[in-house]
């Protein structure tokens, strides 16, 4: 029984119903024998009933309607109930044959719609690629943040962890390494496109770890794989992936490879990493003043690559005497 | 410099379809610049009407060239497509268009009864479609080609509807004047059927005024009105 239903459903309504048997008799909608135009639309209407189809409410309107009309015209003109009040308008022939034109203009309308549908399904536009240099503008507009402004971010950290932390004296045991961080902060800006500096240090357990990350940070700044920039002046760091030509990531990865474990080891040397190992017992101001070396050596770092090469010679030598 | 090139290069590497007042304010922004080309200079103050001739005279070049694209005008933006004809290689090339699946009839209906009249209330196109069109309306909502923009002033003050920008765009519409045969059904004349009500000649006398009356009121396509009587009758019988 089912299957009969598509059959129906071709028809969006009464009035769609009405046009296909319209059309069927090959006549004008304006000629059309509405006498005839009736018995047939109850026939559909019987048939669809046959079927055990859910008649619509709106066929029994029609059909009605339909059945009104030719009643009307059974009888002579003479004998029929005399509507004057509402002259001309109330017609129900003229009523029915404005609605079913109406309908058909629109249905016509709407066959124009699918055409252009259908025609715009195979029409592209043209897509230009982006041009180069928008990128580089973009990251200009960020004001630069400098190796003392991140200094200072860290130490204000540090400084409200050393409050935090003054009553507490525990002994760490220093697990953390830079690679390990390194790793870390990675990680972070690859599921975020652009992470606060203070997030960064958010988990961090003791100074040690805060010292490794900041570390870490430096690192992948030098390296160029991340940018630091300030939304506004005043507000705080935020880092986020550096937009460096692919070149420059490249020959650079093994070196970081290298550079990563000489960092911690690197300290050795050094009095800062050995400082955070040290177990918290130092004074902020200590801890600031050794922060300050580092960061000149970094700074160093990043104001020529050719130092890199230098270092790197540097730090494969000096893990071995370790 | 003709602004006709100009333009054409500025399409040429628009990201996204461009509207006249986007082009003037290029036009402003190349002129005013602290080292503005002198050729920029004298479209500092280019009107948008004509920067709109000069793009359709731009596209009927383009169209009279016969190339493989043209330049249209899509809900008010002016961008480079490729002509229809070209599609199964771009294709290939792009893959299947994310488009979402082609309407239905009832909603090409609907959408169409909405488009020519908007705005509209849902009664008013449910009258002209003589059914109910809950469903439809629901559909053409969701995929946001029609939109509800304020309330008819009469009792219930029910919704209106019009159509929206990304209708304009999914059929590629400059704009609602753009639509097919737009001035016709905008306003249907209310046509007086040609044949009034008589009685059937068979069945029943007619008094000849009454004849009289519906030959003078209606005029030469009468005859065909009244001609089917016979057929009429034995359909009744």
């Amino acid at each position: 029984m089912s299957e009969y239903k598509v059959q129906f459903e071709v028809f969006e309504g009464p009035l769609d119903l009405l046009l296909y048997l319209i059309k069927k008799e090959e006549v004008d909608i304006y000629e059309v024998n509405l006498t005839k135009l009736a018995t047939q639309f109850i026939e559909y209407v019987e048939l669809m009933r046959q079927f055990d189809l859910e008649v619509a409410g709106e066929f029994l309107v029609m059909a009605s309607t339909l059945m009104y009309i030719k009643s009307r015209e059974l009888l002579p003109v003479d004998q029929q109930v005399v509507v004057e009040a509402e002259d001309e308008g109330d017609d129900p022939r003229f009523e029915l044959i404005r609605q079913l034109v109406e309908y058909k203009k629109f249905k016509d309308a709407a066959a124009q719609l699918q055409v252009l549908e259908e025609k715009q399904e195979n029409i592209y536009p043209r897509v230009p690629g982006k041009i180069e240099f928008q990128a580089e503008e973009e990251t200009s507009k960020k004001p630069e943040v400098g190796i003392f402004d991140l200094l200072n971010a860290v130490n204000g950290i540090l400084r409200r962890f050393a409050a935090k932390e003054a009553s507490a004296r525990a002994i760490y045991e220093d697990k953390w390494t830079v690679s390990e961080k390194i790793e870390y902060v990675r990680n972070l800006i690859t599921e975020r496109t652009s992470v606060k500096f203070s997030e960064l240090f958010e988990k961090a357990a003791n100074r040690a770890e805060i010292v490794c990350t900041f570390l870490a940070l430096l690192e992948l700044i030098r390296m160029k794989q991340l940018a630091c920039w300030q939304p506004e002046p005043f507000a705080e760091i935020e880092i986020s992936k550096a937009v460096a030509p692919e070149m420059a990531t490249e020959p650079l990865a093994p070196s970081m490879e290298a550079a990563t474990p000489t960092e911690d080891k690197a300290a050795v040397p050094t009095p800062e990493p050995s400082a955070p190992e040290g177990e918290e017992v130092e004074s902020n101001e200590d801890a600031e003043d050794e922060f300050d070396d580092d960061e000149d050596d970094e700074a160093d770092d990043e104001d020529s690559e050719d130092d890199e090469d230098e270092e790197n010679e540097s730090d494969e030598a000096e893990p071995k005497p370790k | 410099m003709e602004p006709k090139f100009i333009l054409e290069s500025l399409l040429f590497s628009a990201q996204r379809p461009m509207n006249v007042k986007e082009l003037r304010e290029i036009f402003a922004t190349a002129a005013t610049a602290e080292d503005a080309d002198e050729a920029a200079k004298p479209f500092k103050k280019i009107k948008e009407d004509d920067l709109t001739v000069v793009l359709e005279e731009l596209a009927r070049e383009h169209e009279a060239a016969g190339r493989s694209y043209r330049l249209v005008c899509v809900a008010g933006a002016w961008q480079f497509v490729t002509q229809p004809e070209f599609s199964p290689w771009l294709r290939a090339l792009v893959g299947v268009k994310n488009r979402p699946s082609r309407l239905s009839q009832a909603a090409l209906e609907t959408l169409a009864i909405i488009a020519y009249r908007q705005p509209v209330t849902r009664a008013e196109v449910e009258q002209v479609r003589g059914v109910n069109i809950d469903g439809t309306m629901q559909t053409l909502l969701e995929r946001g080609l029609v939109e509800q923009s304020g309330r008819a002033e009469v009792i219930g003050r029910p919704a209106l509807y019009n159509t929206t920008p990304l209708f304009l765009e999914y059929f590629g519409l400059r704009g609602l004047e753009d639509l097919p045969a737009a001035d016709e059904l905008r306003r249907i004349p209310v046509e007086r059927p040609p044949a009034p009500i008589t009685a059937d000649a068979g069945l029943a006398t007619v008094p000849p005024e009454q004849l009289q009356l519906g030959e003078a009121g209606e005029t030469p396509v009468q005859d065909p009105g009244n001609s089917p009587p016979p057929e009429a009758s034995s359909a009744t019988n």
